[in-house]
């Protein structure tokens, strides 16, 4: 094998690890930007995981599977909303509080329901979201260069993946250019400029933590009926952490979450080929360090090094009108 | 209690029998008020004697427990903002509700976007925005980021959002507070377009200078009651502060002749930048000699608060040297300071002079709690702090006198005599304070007042920075006022307030 | 009416309130288990006789509780300075090194006694080690506690794999461990205190550090409480202004009190690593690090309710285990569930209560 497929077989891989970070910290990026922390990600990807891993064996369909993922995501949205928003607590612990119940209660009930300890079934092909092989994949393979990108980088996914890009700029324009994006925007840096506006914070901040379900459904479907075909213990495997360094990376800004996620995704796939391996004059490198990176970058970041990673300003203060 | 209108004059606001309570306290009893249309109202009190809550009712932020709002003559309920902004009432706030990263263009926009998307609305916005500035003289650029804006801009920005939303009716709060004098001129001189253009103001203050200024009628409100109503012109300054404080005002404290001594604290050259650069203190100089009470007088925000943390150690110096007795200090820290003898009240007591979930007896050895009289090395003493407390209690006649009580638990006034026992009870040689009556009920203010100036008999040196000109002026020997950072120059503790109002707008020196 | 001003009395926030969250917790537990089809009264039953019936099992659920105490400690140490420290399950891992380094190079010279003042010192020095670099970014450039402490869990996860798998690791050993300390490194298990009370201790690890936790306990009590030290992190846990005012040093409190907390958390490595297993093994920590949080939200970030927190704890892990045998439909990981349903309810839902609770106050005392 060249070098040139080397890389081409680590930059799919990469893409297809990015997937759920992206998802997720794109979900993160919601509920950030409207005030609310959500360190609950984690747990998000593994509840929304489980539920679409149950629905698709149970129905054999992907879609259902998905929407099963979504609901259930949303549905702890919505707990941590009636935490951090209607009683004004802590945001921090209610999403560790999530976390810790979506870490037991999937492998609780995974057991009750399959039996194999805390797995679920295999889900049936029909409930799950095969790789999409695009047209024209054959007919330029053989071009050098673009043929095995297109091939094994752009083609060859399933259809969350190409979703997940095309949530990018949809939540750019969201952000951006609507109504809601302008409200949940000022709610997250001056509650009370909303408040005066006649506009109800908590009902835009409930509305926000939808939209974080929503994408985080995504995330735990990914995981459970695309990249694999059943839900397996603890699968998120801290990757929700990684999205929420991928959104402080990015600054919470759309686009540059798109990078940050590609780059944790490369640095993942990087250490996964390396496993092994040795470096010329280098010698073997532990991959080790490959997976603490993306959390070292961060606390690079966080420390003033490259650039100033400015938050939120009312992120993770309660809203409360009285003086 | 309501002025009788003219029959032709229609009121725009009609408040009948408004009551509030929060828990244990009435902050407004059976309020009844009524506001012409096309008039500027003005409500006065004192700190906390009710004003905000009440316009709170009226914008919909709080309900009133009892009573009823009539608009232009018919009842109304006003659940929410959104309901009063419906009804045709905007606020400006005395803090502005402004996001500082967005534009003033989309400070304007946000809650009346004028559709699901922006496009269109940014167009109609930015061409609304040009008449108000047009018709009322209101100018701000639509595309600046509000952090970037001098406040009295930012406050344009606050009267542009309840005009883009049609407000008939415009409240504003304490408006001047973080103003210039020429930027509330300029307010002033918008308010009375607005009004001239048939609009309704009420103007909440506690300046009686500005309702003279610029109301049509006044009302006056004391501990939750309205008082009085009365027309402007028909009012003095002394009857309506009368009517304030519920009694004659003590308008001149009794002290003798001041007897300065040896300089005990000098400032050279000093500049103090914040954490954003900006200058807030200008290569500011003075003396101040054992036995004196030097007063810093000027508007809000013209750099005194600065001048004080950077005395106090709390803000490091950008240049300049600070002297203490002689002692250069510059760096020192504020336990360092307090070693070398200096005390210092705070502006804020809240957020700084106290930890207002603490016990009374733990603040009351904040900053000193490594004294060794509060225990020996690394441990604190209990019961010494607690005598001493009970000890402090008793001096300053601090109700209730309970030092296990949780500090948030007392009075403006007595917590205000918490910070100041505890200052003043160290027999500090130099004395700075930081408005030492805000929001503090008469009562402490004159103890207050009098304990200042028994510091400075016993000969110690006292600086005192306050907004209010009748306390720098009834307290100080000497005068400086401040602007823009800058000392603009010296009076002495007689000078009169219209000299000290000009220099304070920076207009003579 | 607003209720948020209203003073409790001391035995309504700290003893009613606790319970009352403590109570809706188990019962949303409880709606789990009778949702996978089994009585949750029996499994309550069968959780407490696990825990509590026998010595070997009051060995087990005190054997868990010390470790709790010390990550509880750990948590409220730095809460009490105003920092949410979410490291202290890396910062124990870390402290297992140290412990094992200790250990390892002192078990065949000295006994026991000799080596354990040397690996607390030496498992608190690499807690706080790990709490070094997130207390630093904090106190010098701002960088929230809360991202850099968790970023940290993973980084320290990393050097310790690497460490066990390639470094520490016996030669020609499949298991990523450390060689067994001989008995010079091992904690002595305290038998002599459940049979004071008439059990025996039997397989369980009760060992040693459980004194220690009960002496940290106390030290920490003093710290908060009765030192200066403690007033100017509990002033600058409050009012970070109100410190800046008293001329507390805002960037060295920082330090010290995470140093403090990551040594606590770094000492809650005795207990398995010297204790129990006699050898370092790849994430003992097993969680003891975020239990800590909820065990300090628990027990009000006082030492005393820390106590009783991580015998709670303690209960639930040992009772869920022997409830795992007996129920196999309820798996281990219920005690997870129930873990995340205490922090919720007594830590992000608090003020749930609270309106409702001060109305019946008011009535009943007639106010």
């Amino acid at each position: 094998m060249d070098y040139f497929d080397i890389f081409i077989g680590i930059l799919g891989s990469a893409v297809r690890l990015s997937i759920p970070l992206l998802f997720t910290a794109l979900a993160g990026l919601f509920s950030e930007r409207a005030g609310i922390f959500d360190i609950g990600l984690e747990g998000k990807m593994l509840v929304s995981a489980f539920a679409s891993a149950c629905a698709a064996y149970w129905t054999g369909n992907a879609w259902l599977g998905l929407a099963a993922g979504i609901l259930v995501a949303i549905a702890f949205s919505f707990i941590h909303g009636f935490a951090s928003i209607t009683n004004r607590g802590n945001q921090i612990v209610s999403g560790v509080a999530l976390n810790f119940v979506a870490a037991g209660l999937t492998i609780v009930l995974g057991q009750a329901w399959f039996g194999q300890g805390g797995r679920t079934a295999q889900v049936p092909g029909s409930g799950r979201f095969a790789p999409i092989i695009l047209p024209g994949t054959d007919a330029i393979r053989d071009v050098p260069i673009l043929g095995p990108l297109y091939a094994n980088v752009i083609s060859g996914n399933n259809i969350l993946t190409y979703i997940a890009f095309l949530m990018v700029p949809i939540s750019w324009w969201v952000l951006y250019r609507t109504r809601f994006g302008l409200r949940l925007r000022a709610v997250g840096e001056n509650p009370g400029a909303v408040d005066t506006a006649g506009i109800s914070v908590s009902w835009l901040r409930y509305r926000a933590l939808i939209v974080t379900g929503f994408l985080a459904g995504f995330a735990g479907t990914y995981l459970a009926i695309a990249q694999s075909a059943a839900f397996i213990n603890n699968m998120s495997a801290g990757k929700g952490y990684i999205a929420l360094a991928a959104l402080i990376f990015a600054k919470w800004k759309p686009v540059p979450v798109m990078l940050a996620c590609l780059l944790f995704g490369f640095l993942d796939a990087f250490a996964n080929f390396m496993q092994g391996k040795s470096l010329p004059l280098i010698g073997e490198v532990p991959v080790q360090i490959f997976q603490a990176l993306p959390y070292i970058l961060t606390c690079v970041l966080l420390a003033g090094f490259i650039g100033i990673a400015r938050p939120p300003k009312a992120g993770g203060v309660p809203y409360t009108k009285e003086r | 209690m309501s002025l009788d209108l003219p029959k032709e004059i229609e009121p725009a606001i009609e408040l009948v029998g408004i009551d509030k309570k929060f828990g244990a306290v009435h902050a407004n009893k059976n309020i009844n008020l009524t506001v012409a249309k096309g008039s500027i109202h003005g409500v006065i009190g004192e700190n906390g004697a009710g004003k905000s809550t009440l316009m709170s009712i009226l914008y919909g932020f709080y309900h009133a427990d009892q009573g009823e709002i009539r608009i232009s003559g018919k009842p109304i309920v006003i659940r929410d903002s959104q309901a009063a902004i419906a009804a045709g009432i905007g606020m400006v706030h005395q803090h502005f509700m402004l996001v500082e990263n967005f534009t003033v263009l989309e400070n304007v926009m946000l809650g009346a976007e004028g559709g699901q998307l922006l496009r269109k609305g940014v167009a109609s916005a930015r061409k609304e925005l040009k008449r108000l500035e047009d018709d009322y003289g209101l100018e701000v650029d639509p595309d600046a980021v509000v952090e970037e804006l001098p406040v009295g801009s930012q406050q344009r920005v606050e009267i542009l959002k309840a005009l883009y939303r049609g407000a008939e009716i415009l409240i504003l709060d304490e408006p001047t507070g973080v103003l210039t004098p020429a930027e509330a001129d300029h307010l002033f001189k918008v308010l009375r377009v607005l009004r001239d253009q048939g609009k309704t103001i009420i103007l909440i203050t506690h300046k009686l200078r500005e309702i003279m200024a610029i109301t049509d009628t006044v009302s006056v409100m004391r501990r939750g009651e309205m008082v009085a109503t009365r027309k402007t012109s028909e009012t003095t300054v002394e009857e309506l502060a009368e009517l304030m404080v519920g009694r004659r005002v003590l308008l001149h404290v009794e002290k003798g002749d001041a007897n300065p001594g040896r300089v005990l604290l000098s400032v050279r050259n000093l500049t103090v930048r914040d954490a954003r650069g900006v200058t807030m203190v200008d290569d500011v100089s003075f003396d101040v000699r054992a036995g004196e009470i030097v007063g810093i007088a000027g508007v809000a925000g013209n750099g005194q608060s600065e001048l004080l943390e950077a005395i106090a150690g709390i803000r490091k110096p950008y240049s300049g040297e600070i002297f203490i007795d002689g002692k250069p200090v510059a760096g020192i820290d504020p336990a360092g300071l307090r070693d070398l003898g200096l005390a210092h009240i705070p502006e804020d007591r809240h957020h700084m002079g106290l930890v207002l979930k603490f016990e009374e007896y733990e603040n009351s050895i904040l900053g000193y709690h490594r004294d060794q009289r509060y225990g020996r090395g690394v441990m604190l003493d209990l019961d010494a702090m607690r005598k001493d407390a009970e000890e402090k209690i008793a001096k300053y006649d601090i109700r209730p006198p309970n030092p296990r009580l949780k500090t948030a638990n007392f009075s403006g006034g007595n917590q205000q005599k918490i910070v100041v026992a505890r200052e003043i009870e160290r027999d500090p040689n130099v004395l700075i304070i930081g408005q030492p009556t805000r929001g503090v009920d008469i009562g402490a203010i004159e103890f207050i007042h009098k304990r200042i100036i028994d510091m400075r008999d016993a000969g110690k040196a006292v600086l005192l920075v306050s907004v209010e000109l009748d306390e720098i002026r009834s307290l100080s020997d000497r005068i400086l006022v401040m602007f823009a950072g800058k000392v603009v120059g010296e009076k002495t503790g007689d000078a009169g307030e219209q000299t000290l109002g000009l220099m304070m707008a920076g207009i003579a020196a | 009416m607003s209720t948020a001003s209203v003073q409790l009395p001391a035995w309504i926030n700290y003893i009613v309130v606790p319970i009352l969250n403590l109570v809706l917790a188990f019962f949303f537990s409880g709606l789990v288990v009778w949702a996978i089809g089994e009585s949750p009264l029996e499994a309550l039953r069968l959780l407490l006789i696990g825990a509590l019936g026998r010595g070997e099992g009051i060995g087990f659920t005190l054997f868990y509780a010390t470790s709790f105490i010390f990550t509880g400690l750990s948590v409220a140490v730095a809460i009490h300075a105003g920092l949410f420290n979410i490291g202290s399950e890396g910062q124990a891992y870390l402290g297992g090194l140290g412990a094992a380094l200790v250990a390892l190079s002192l078990d065949r010279y000295v006994p026991w006694y000799v080596t354990m003042p040397f690996a607390v010192i030496g498992a608190a020095l690499f807690g706080a080690a790990c709490a070094a670099i997130p207390a630093w970014l904090q106190a010098k450039r701002g960088s929230h506690i809360v991202i850099t402490t968790i970023m940290f869990n993973f980084i320290t996860s990393s050097l310790m794999n690497y460490l066990l798998v390639r470094v520490l690791i016996v030669p020609g050993k499949m298991a990523p461990e450390t060689r067994t300390f001989l008995e010079g490194g091992q904690l002595p298990k305290l038998d002599w205190l459940i049979s004071m009370f008439g059990g025996k201790l039997g397989a369980a690890p009760l060992n040693f550090s459980f004194l220690i936790a009960l002496v940290m306990c106390f030290l920490v009590w003093m710290l908060i409480w009765r030192t200066k030290l403690g007033y100017e992190m509990r002033t600058l846990g409050i009012s970070p202004t109100a410190a800046g005012y008293a001329g507390i040093p805002y960037a060295k409190i920082v330090m010290i009190a995470m140093l403090i907390s990551g040594g606590l958390a770094g000492m809650m490595a005795l207990n398995p690593v010297m204790g129990a297993s006699a050898r370092l093994q790849i994430e003992f920590v097993g969680g003891a690090g975020f239990v800590g949080i909820a065990v300090s939200l628990m027990g009000r970030n006082h030492p005393v309710g820390i106590i009783l927190a991580a015998l709670l704890f303690g209960i639930l892990y040992q009772g869920g285990a022997e409830l795992s045998f007996d129920m196999p439909s309820i798996t281990r990981d219920m005690i997870v569930v129930i873990q995340g349903l205490v922090i919720l309810f007594a830590g992000a839902l608090e003020y749930m209560l609270r309106p409702a609770i001060v109305r019946l106050y008011q009535q009943i005392s007639g106010k």
